[in-house]
């Protein structure tokens, strides 16, 4: 029921909306969804607990063995969440930008939700890959119409590499289906498959490269700063908040458990990729004079660490991985959001032309901060019990020999994440004041509202985080458990 | 009581977030009544806390599940044994008096902002009580960080000043380099122990042999962070910077106390230091190194916050040769009687500068002792603890530290010496220069020349008459039996390493000599550069002596080796390797495509005859795969 739901709710009020011609109307109407599905999502998490609520099955395309079976496990309920918070945050601190057809803008964002949702909840390989592609065809359209001066090339690049990944997936996903005894999409028969090595070795990259190229891990990288320089904020806020979990998700979920032998052949080859591209990301991060190419480069050293720690496959970097996928949510929106109002504000996003806005923004430059320290895990923020287990695991990591050196390869990273992110603090909220800030404002109540709402959550999850390591104890045990039985020692 | 252990941090927290969140609304002398009277109510509790434990009892608090993982489960948890105890009484007490300063010294700030220090300063006295509180390394890891950031906020209070805010993020980064290696070595305890909570990391560590290679990497890993938080070799260079902050910050968190992090932390795991000899000489020599280093750049700075500041990193450096060669107690008791003297010594520079109006140069000083009678006994009598000359303070800390040097290895006690003779003679070049001697300064400042206010004198006479006694509470076998209470307080914290190592005892006929020799050492270095530079002013460095100036250039070393490369490293990335390798390539997998589909563009020509052509060639590729396959 609650799964279904969370796909409907925005699903039909985005069908809606492309035939409501008010901007204004628009604009309540799509927040109002986001809110509806944030209750439900709050609804599933507290209440509406049962086996039958959070479970659904219903006829699809049975010749094909494929059925509409959603379910919401523990990472499924942490990811709808964050994708059920995201939106009303993003719809509250986009509300005074103007887009031209808004029905059309607002239409394909919810679109855009309903398969996040979709992706999140499904428990069928065929219904997982059409909702991969709902959310993402959306985010084309809204990147190519709304987005900056370079739009249609960065758009293009964009599709094609990850078109290119999903293809891969699906010539995957047809595979171990013709593998199944039953000719089943379902998720358990995917995982009950008995495969040989050799296919494991192939199909774990066809697969991956699909899941790599969307969170993306080094080299399959370069779209990502551009794209989220290039659309408007909102949809690099979805892009970057959201989005970028499907990969890790998708890895999680489809990939490691159903090809175990694969995951632990290629487990070093995939850790040195990311450890590569989380050092490469973050020195690339400090030449950055963009805001926004800065926060994105920043967030492919974050991610890199997630898909290090899924390699490693313990109890504690797993957990890690978990809780981090919505604080790195949490708070890169909340990121985007200042970089929103810098910009909306003085017309630019450029450090070099800021400085000073902590005369002119305390409110502002308090919350920066706050994101900032949260950015670069500081213990109490909610990024450190994230970073922390993740290294943890990575260093206690029974199944590569390179542990240690991967941990203190990867944990430079810390440092160099403190020296890109200071020096954005210091360019952009101390010094004096430049010719472009000299008359800035602080920003208005109901953004400081919705920051201070992020950065308490922030505060929340770095001071108790219990609540949320619970919710995915159970997830992470079964996904250990599927690539531990298979464990060729 | 038992259970009120949690009091001590909160009240810290309260003022923060009361003069954090209304720092637009409360005037200056409540936001100044909150902040000081948070850590008086902590340091209150902690006289109780300290009443408790004072019979060998510890106390444990846990508050909630922090991170629990798996196997790993560790909890929000405080333990208040001996050694803490210490560090609260030091934190508060100390604490309390400069935030009583602060009232009066930074008066000058407008109402926000002056709500503002006092928020950062009780945050950081809320982190530096949970690093000492804590009952397992994650926990002293957040304070640890935290007082991290709270250094980070109070070098860069004043944050139009660039070069303030590269203060600031220097201290940040370096000490984000120790950090990395404190986070490793937790990782690695989680390896080995299963926990990273004291009781059973310390006794599993204490089953274990001599030399573990586990230990020793572990002890080497919490060292770099120990290097980065109490300025050691390689990492001390953000210290002196930090004197960007305003002076009562360097007070505390510079001097008193967050740069004794470090030692509290080998303090708190001596059991794994003893048992790792190699790490134990290892720190010894860098603490040699570092003392002995900083001390002669401080022979040369002109900066009256400079020459203080490479007298901290010198100091800190005995403490860490007292934990290289196992004299636990006497590290401690340097961190406590320095943590008197280099507080006294920073407030009265405060005072100085305070009554100079910002002027910080000691060449346009001199002469000061009519005008700030106070402030000038005060501060000598700091001059006198910190040269080791009995009966202050620092006689005692460091005579402990320099005979256990001598226990291990005469050649430390050697060069310590030295470097206690060099201390004795940049603070009376000091003393000297800024409070005797005729007035250097204009005119205009001569005239505004005053003594401090109450705030600012009463807390140094406190300060003065603590560093004047609080050696006495240490005094050594040798010169009154069975006088060391500290010793026979700590004695439950040190138990394990004393028993694992093998005592070294020094005659008592040779104990006395070299307390003979160390003590004349300084007394004449202190006469002569007394005598000196009452006299006459030195002014420009020229030869060796501009090495010493500049600091033996180690930032521009850094500067070259580290981060230019790195910038470099990181511009080649993103000019060169980004755009015209990876690009370069995805692009070309695009160009191929689009170059492919136009070839192929003739294939759908319109015309049926090459349509009827394809066809049947489509058909014979067919036949002939078939044909193959079929064999």
């Amino acid at each position: 029921m609650v799964p279904v739901l969370l796909i409907l709710i925005p699903l039909v009020c985005g069908a809606v909306s492309f035939f409501i011609k008010s901007e204004g109307a628009v604009k309540t109407g799509a927040l109002l969804s986001s809110i509806a599905t944030l209750v439900v999502t709050l609804l599933g998490l507290t209440v509406l607990t049962s086996d039958s609520s959070i479970r659904a099955e219903a006829d699809w395309m049975p010749l094909l063995g494929s059925s509409f079976s959603v379910a919401i496990d523990g990472m499924g309920k942490i990811l709808c969440l964050l994708t059920a918070i995201a939106f009303p945050v993003i719809f509250i601190s986009t509300h005074n930008s103007k887009y031209s057809n808004p029905h059309n803008f607002y239409a394909l964002m919810l679109l855009s939700q309903a398969g996040l949702m979709g992706v999140f909840v499904a428990y069928d390989a065929l219904l997982f890959y059409f909702f991969w592609e709902l959310a993402l065809i959306p985010t084309y359209f809204l990147c190519s119409q709304w987005g900056g001066e370079r739009r249609i090339p960065v758009t293009f690049k964009f599709f094609i590499y990850t078109f290119v990944g999903s293809l891969f997936m699906l010539v995957g996903i047809i595979y171990l289906y013709s593998r199944t005894p039953d000719r089943s999409f379902a998720l358990e028969s995917f995982y009950n498959l008995s495969l040989t090595n050799p296919e494991q070795m192939w199909l774990f990259w066809i697969m991956f490269i699909a899941f790599a190229v969307k969170m993306p891990v080094f080299p399959f990288h370069t779209w990502q700063p551009d794209t989220y320089e290039q659309s408007p904020t909102a949809v690099t806020m979805v892009l970057s908040g959201i989005m970028v979990k499907m990969g890790v998700f998708g890895v999680l979920r489809w990939l490691v458990p159903v090809v175990p032998l694969g995951s632990w052949a290629w487990g070093d080859t995939v850790s040195t990729m990311a450890i590569i591209g989380m050092i490469y990301a973050s020195l690339i991060a400090m030449r950055q004079d963009d805001l926004k190419r800065l926060i994105a480069y920043s967030s492919i050293a974050h991610i890199g660490l997630m898909c290090l720690a899924i390699f490693a496959t313990n109890s504690m970097s797993m957990q890690g991985v978990m809780i981090q996928m919505f604080n790195h949510g949490i708070n890169i929106i909340g990121l985007w959001i200042v970089v929103e109002l810098i910009e909306r504000q003085f017309k630019t996003r450029k450090m070099s032309e800021l400085g000073g806005l902590a005369q002119k923004a305390p409110a502002m430059s308090v919350l920066l901060v706050i994101l900032a320290l949260a950015n670069v895990a500081l213990p109490l923020t909610n990024a450190f019990v994230g970073e922390f287990l993740m290294f943890a695991g990575v260093f206690n990591s029974e199944v590569t020999e390179y542990s240690k050196v991967y941990t203190v390869a990867s944990a430079v990273t810390i440092i160099l994440s403190a020296v890109y992110t200071l020096n954005m603090l210091q360019k952009v909220l101390f010094g004096n004041t430049s010719a472009v800030t000299a008359m800035g404002r602080d920003i208005r109540r109901n953004e400081k509202i919705i920051l201070g709402v992020l950065v308490l959550m922030i505060l929340f999850v770095g001071i108790y985080p219990k609540p949320m390591l619970d919710l995915t104890q159970e997830t992470v045990d079964m996904i250990i458990s599927k690539m531990i039985n298979k464990h060729p020692l | 009581m038992n259970q009120l252990v949690y009091l001590v941090p909160l009240f810290p927290l309260i003022g923060f977030l009361l003069n954090g969140v209304f720092r637009n609304y409360l005037p200056k002398n409540l936001s100044g009544l909150i902040g000081s009277g948070a850590i008086l109510v902590s340091f209150v509790i902690s006289v109780l806390l300290f009443i408790e434990v004072k019979n060998g009892l510890v106390i444990n608090q846990t508050l909630f599940d922090f991170i629990s993982v798996g196997e790993l489960s560790v909890p929000f948890a405080f333990q208040v044994d001996q050694l803490s105890s210490i560090f609260l009484l030091i934190i508060t007490g100390v604490g309390f008096l400069i935030h009583l300063y602060s009232t009066a010294y930074m008066h000058e700030e407008r109402a926000p902002h002056f709500a503002r220090y006092f928020a950062y300063l009780n945050l950081f006295v809320f982190s530096m009580l949970l690093l000492v509180l804590g009952s397992n390394f994650v926990i002293m890891f957040i304070g640890w960080e935290g007082v991290g950031l709270c250094s980070y906020l109070l070098i860069g209070y004043w944050f139009k000043n660039d070069s303030y805010n590269n203060a600031a993020k220097k201290a940040f980064i370096m000490n984000r380099i120790g950090d990395f290696g404190f986070l490793i070595a937790i990782f690695w305890m989680i390896l080995v122990f299963g926990s990273t909570n004291f009781a059973d990391v310390f006794s599993k560590a204490a089953t274990m042999p001599v030399g573990a290679a586990a230990l020793t990497g572990i002890t080497l890993l919490l060292f770099l962070g120990a290097t980065g938080k109490s300025a050691q070799i390689p990492l001390y260079t953000w210290l002196p910077d930090a004197m960007a902050g305003p002076t009562p910050v360097s007070a505390l968190i510079h001097a008193a106390t967050m740069v004794t992090a470090g030692i509290y932390m080998i303090a708190r795991s001596n059991v794994m230091y003893t048992l790792a000899p190699v790490t134990q000489t290892v720190v010894a020599i860098i603490g040699l190194a570092t003392a002995i280093l900083a001390a002669t750049i401080a022979l040369r700075q002109f900066d009256i916050k400079k020459v203080l500041a490479y007298s901290t990193v010198s100091q800190l450096g005995y403490m860490f040769v007292g934990l290289g060669v196992g004299a636990y107690t006497g590290a401690v008791f340097h961190v406590m009687t320095h943590a008197f003297f280099k507080a006294l010594l920073f407030l009265g520079a405060g005072s100085v500068i305070h009554a100079m109006h910002h002027e910080q140069d000691i060449r346009n000083m001199g002469g000061l002792k009519k005008h700030l009678p106070i402030t000038h006994i005060t501060f000598l009598i700091g001059c006198i603890a910190i040269a080791g000359i009995p009966p202050l303070s620092g006689f005692f800390s460091k005579d402990e530290i320099l005979a256990g040097a001598w226990s291990v290895n005469k050649i430390y006690w050697v060069i310590g010496v030295i470097g206690a003779m060099m201390t004795a003679w940049y603070m009376f070049r000091l003393y000297a220069t800024t409070f005797l001697g005729k007035f250097r300064g204009t005119p205009e400042q001569e005239h505004h020349l005053h003594e401090s206010p109450a705030a600012i004198t009463i807390p140094l006479i406190i300060l003065a008459i603590l560093s004047f006694v609080g050696g006495w509470i240490g005094i050594p076998e040798v010169i009154l039996p069975d006088a060391h209470a500290l010793e026979h307080f700590l004695a439950p914290v040190f138990a394990k390493s004393n028993e694992l190592k093998q005592a070294h005892h020094i005659e008592h006929s040779t104990e006395l000599m070299l307390m003979t020799v160390s003590v004349a050492g300084a007394l004449i270095a202190a006469i002569i550069a007394w005598i000196k530079y009452s006299r006459k002013t030195d002014m420009e460095s020229r030869g060796f002596g501009k090495v010493l100036e500049n600091k033996w250039y180690v930032d521009e070393l850094y500067d070259k080796i580290i981060v230019r490369p790195l910038y470099a490293t990181g511009k080649f990335f993103n000019r060169q390797v980004e755009k015209n390798l990876i690009d370069w390539l995805v692009n070309g997998i695009g160009k191929l495509v689009h170059y492919g589909s136009r070839q192929m563009r003739w294939m759908q020509s319109g015309q049926v005859g090459s349509y009827v052509l394809l066809m049947v060639l489509g058909m014979l590729v067919f036949f002939v795969l078939q044909f193959f396959i079929k064999k």
